[in-house]
């Protein structure tokens, strides 16, 4: 039910869009439902809108944690 | 614009603005002696005595006309180039017909024309023959381009899609998806942008430089409408064979990637036009690949899968294995492809 | 590959519920602005594309997900030698030799048929595809409605390109666009709305189908026509909503199911609180997570491990395993835009049927861009496809494979139902990626 694609925010624009880049793939996104938004961020975009911040330390956090796993498991 | 800028009802009737068009678009643009000659039909005398011919036709309607690394004119040389080159002939002659619509500008016309004579000479076909009509304003989508074109076996048999058989390597000469993205990206009303280009080329030459590396070669594919699923599908039907991709070894460009994952586009089903797939004997594998990429459209040239036995009953024929080991079907393309948010 | 060890995990009665074994809660980072951020507008920034390929790459990196599965054949191994050892605390809901997992997202259903994911989990393991394919789900009765505007002249229907081939009582969008209607495929509602302001002469209809993930960004789109005064753009609104139709799931005593894989970027959404009644009303194990292989395969390990948990007797709690996007509270401004431009109201599910407070209709307030007050809606009579089994699909009591109709009388290229042309349907992701072969 949910295409989206992560994307990194390139430029603001003040009509409350912003450009991104989905591995060099451009595309004007609205940014109406994360006004938060900030050059540098990693956003997921769907249907032409960012719908929420993709948090760039905790993908690289959890993609390390299980590149231990399951040993780590087995120290708890 | 000034009627003398654009296409009119009477550049088609015959008149002598018809005369003047082909003259002045055409003749002294892509024209050869036998066009020249200006006879109904080309009489063409072959080097040397051939029993057999190949010969194909397609027509080109795509929109938008022009896009990023080439346009309807390259495309119409190049694909039927390319459809006969499949079949291990050598391409020599083509007829080039159009249907224009009254209003089409007449300087996108000298484009389309130039990008004609552009991709002739590089796959050093000639253009010995063609038509000219015109359509009233609302009954043609600018322009359409028929070719149709006649290639000869020089020191090969024909080559066909029955030949395939287990064992055999499977070849792709670069990245896919490129001119389906980038058509994709030329509509308006998807609103992205790329620096993917269209790969659309005549690709004779790689495939007579991958015969002479591996003369055993059973066939070649240009996988266009349908894109590598079309192909893999239609090729594992054709030989009563099973093909397996596999999925990790398909050279893609980042940036396609990308655009097909935002619309929801399945990779194995993007058009291309400047793409050939080849079966090849496992021992002429390596020599083929290197062969390929020895060619400017070949530099990102993989093995990519095998053909193997027949299916069982009722299962299907082409398969994808994933990175992780799995296997899926690789299935054909139903409908159009179009951009979903599921 | 790795040396690990399978000689592990006792279970650890000690463990509170949230903390799965081997899954930790990461702490979320602070979104604060950067130093160099000024209002209005913002340096062009090259795009380190090392890092946005790693967001997709690094989950489906062969190697995790090699690591993920053999962690899924443990607790599997474990879940059976436990259930074989004791009775249960509760009612058991399954075949002891199976467990019954549910992707209630119909993307969820793609991206596993796509990766083959359930030829690499064990046997035991089943996966059923549940309703959450929002154009499987919409009635005969809202296709018939949106092929009576397709009828009216000067009219423009605006459309998501996974409704064109849907079939209605007698028809689709793909044939009556052919017939000549005037259908648009867009991406985006807001080409929608780019295509009304281009064409002032018609009148466009953008058909709002999907769940919470599209509903703010229809919401928003909505604002900006309301903004701009746009008078020829109204919408119709087949909008539904998850958490209902869970609780319709749930409360159905013919549903046998282990656990509830949730839907991903709908959570991003709604948060994980719409989802606490799952646990603390039905004590099914429930995560959330995320469509790469590694997150899907991250989500099932989860949930054994919940599954495991619940057998030891722990109380369930709802698990995220898509952290890097899903918040406890969702999105806000989201979750806000829909409040603020619809209204729940009853919808009829096809397959499920009645599901009361579950679609989403426009407020009294944006009544003028509401299509079907706009417009006298000539609708045909609704006839249902005879023997179509999609609702039985639709609730994971039969598989595809199981209907009469698989394969035979229906097929992507002749539908019978909805969930064999959508596309992220069940039926065509099992014809699709031959999931019955694998």
């Amino acid at each position: 039910m949910c295409l989206a694609v992560p994307a990194v925010v390139l430029q603001i624009n003040l009509d409350r869009t912003a450009l991104v880049d989905i591995l060099g793939v451009q595309r004007v996104v609205a940014l109406d439902l994360l006004p938060q938004a900030v050059v540098g961020d990693y956003v997921l975009v769907h249907a032409g809108f960012a719908i929420e911040l993709i948090s760039a330390e905790t993908a690289e956090e959890t993609l390390a944690f299980f590149a231990e796993f399951p040993e780590l498991a087995e120290g708890l | 614009m000034s009627v003398s800028e654009q296409i009119v009802m009477a550049h088609g009737s015959g008149s002598t603005m018809m005369r003047e068009l082909i003259d002045e678009y055409f003749l002294s643009v892509y024209g050869s002696a036998e066009l020249a000659q200006g006879n109904d039909s080309a009489c063409l005398k072959l080097a040397t005595p051939t029993t057999e011919l190949a010969f194909t036709t397609d027509s080109y309607v795509v929109t938008p006309l022009f896009f990023a690394g080439g346009d309807i004119g390259r495309l119409a040389v190049s694909g039927t180039v390319n459809d006969l080159a499949t079949s291990g002939a050598t391409p020599l002659y083509l007829s080039l017909a159009f249907i224009m619509e009254e209003g089409l500008p007449l300087s996108e016309l000298r484009l389309i024309c130039q990008s004609i004579a552009q991709t002739a000479a590089e796959a050093q076909v000639s253009i010995v023959t063609g038509d000219t009509k015109v359509v009233p304003r609302g009954k043609g989508d600018k322009v359409y381009i028929n070719t149709a074109g006649i290639g000869v076996f020089l020191s090969q048999r024909p080559l066909s899609g029955a030949n395939c058989q287990p064992g055999d390597k499977i070849l792709l000469s670069g990245t896919l998806g490129d001119h389906g993205i980038t058509i994709v990206s030329a509509r308006e009303n998807l609103n992205f942008s790329t620096n993917i280009v269209s790969d659309v080329a005549p690709l004779n030459h790689l495939v007579a430089k991958v015969l002479q590396a591996a003369p055993a070669t059973r066939c070649f594919r240009d996988p266009t409408r349908g894109g590598l699923a079309a192909t893999i599908n239609e090729l594992a039907a054709q030989s009563a064979t099973s093909m397996t991709i596999e999925e990790s070894l398909v050279p893609v460009n980042p940036a396609v990637q990308g655009a097909a994952e935002m619309l929801g586009y399945d990779i194995y089903q993007i058009a291309n036009e400047g793409k050939m797939v080849a079966i090849v004997p496992a021992e002429q594998a390596t020599a083929a690949l290197a062969a390929m990429r020895t060619d400017e459209h070949g530099k990102n040239a993989a093995i990519i899968g095998e053909v193997s036995g027949p299916p069982a009953s009722g299962l299907p024929a082409a398969w994808v294995r994933t990175p992780f080991g799995s296997t899926r079907v690789l299935d054909m393309l139903v409908g159009e492809q179009l951009p979903r948010i599921c | 590959m790795s040396d690990l060890s399978t000689d592990t995990l006792l279970p650890d009665s000690t463990r509170k519920p949230l903390q799965l074994d081997g899954y930790r809660e990461l702490q979320l980072p602070d979104s604060t602005r950067k130093p160099q951020q000024q209002d209005g507008y913002r340096e062009l920034q090259q795009p380190d594309s090392t890092r946005n390929t790693q967001q997709i790459d690094g989950y489906r990196d062969p190697q995790l997900v090699a690591r993920l599965l053999q962690r899924i054949e443990q607790l599997t191994e474990r879940i059976k030698a436990s259930q074989a050892t004791k009775l249960p605390a509760v009612q058991p809901a399954t075949h002891p030799s199976t467990l019954r997992l549910m992707e209630v997202c119909g993307t969820h259903t793609m991206a596993i048929a796509r990766y083959g994911l359930r030829s690499l989990l064990p046997p035991e393991i089943k996966l059923l595809s549940g309703p959450g394919c929002p154009v499987c789900v919409t009635a005969n009765s809202d296709i018939d409605r949106i092929i009576a505007l397709t009828r009216i002249d000067r009219l423009t229907v605006a459309i998501f390109g996974d409704m064109l081939r849907v079939p209605g009582s007698s028809t689709s969008l793909a044939e009556r666009r052919a017939a000549g209607a005037s259908v648009e495929v867009v991406y985006s509602p807001l080409d929608a709305l780019q295509f009304a302001k281009e064409h002032p002469e018609q009148q466009v209809v953008f058909i709002a189908v999907g769940f919470e993930t599209t509903a703010p960004i229809i919401a928003q789109t909505l604002l900006r026509a309301a903004e701009q005064r746009l008078a020829n753009f109204s919408l119709l609104s087949a909008l539904k909503q998850v958490p209902p139709a869970l609780a319709a799931l749930l409360q159905d005593p013919r549903l046998a199911l282990d656990g509830l894989i949730l839907p991903g970027h709908v959570s991003t959404i709604l948060g994980l609180q719409a989802y606490q009644f799952i646990a603390t009303d039905y004590q099914m194990p429930a995560v959330v997570t995320g469509f790469e292989p590694v997150d899907i395969l991250a989500g099932i390990t989860a949930l054994l491990e919940q599954v495991n948990a619940k057998q030891e007797g722990q109380v369930v709690a709802i698990g995220n395993a898509y952290h890097r996007a899903v918040r406890e509270n969702g999105n806000p401004e989201a979750q806000s835009s829909i409040q603020q431009v619809f209204a729940s109201q009853d919808s009829v599910w096809r397959g499920l049927g009645l599901i009361p407070q579950s679609g989403l209709a426009l407020r009294p307030e944006y009544r003028d861009y509401d299509a079907e007050q706009r417009f006298q809606l000539d609708v045909e009579p609704t006839v249902e496809p005879r023997g179509c089994r999609c609702g039985d699909v639709l609730r994971g009591i039969i598989t595809p494979p199981e209907c009469p109709h698989f394969g035979i009388s229906c097929t992507p290229s002749q539908p019978l139902g909805a969930c064999m042309v959508s596309s992220e349907g069940s039926c065509a992701a099992y014809y699709r990626y031959g999931i019955q072969f694998a």
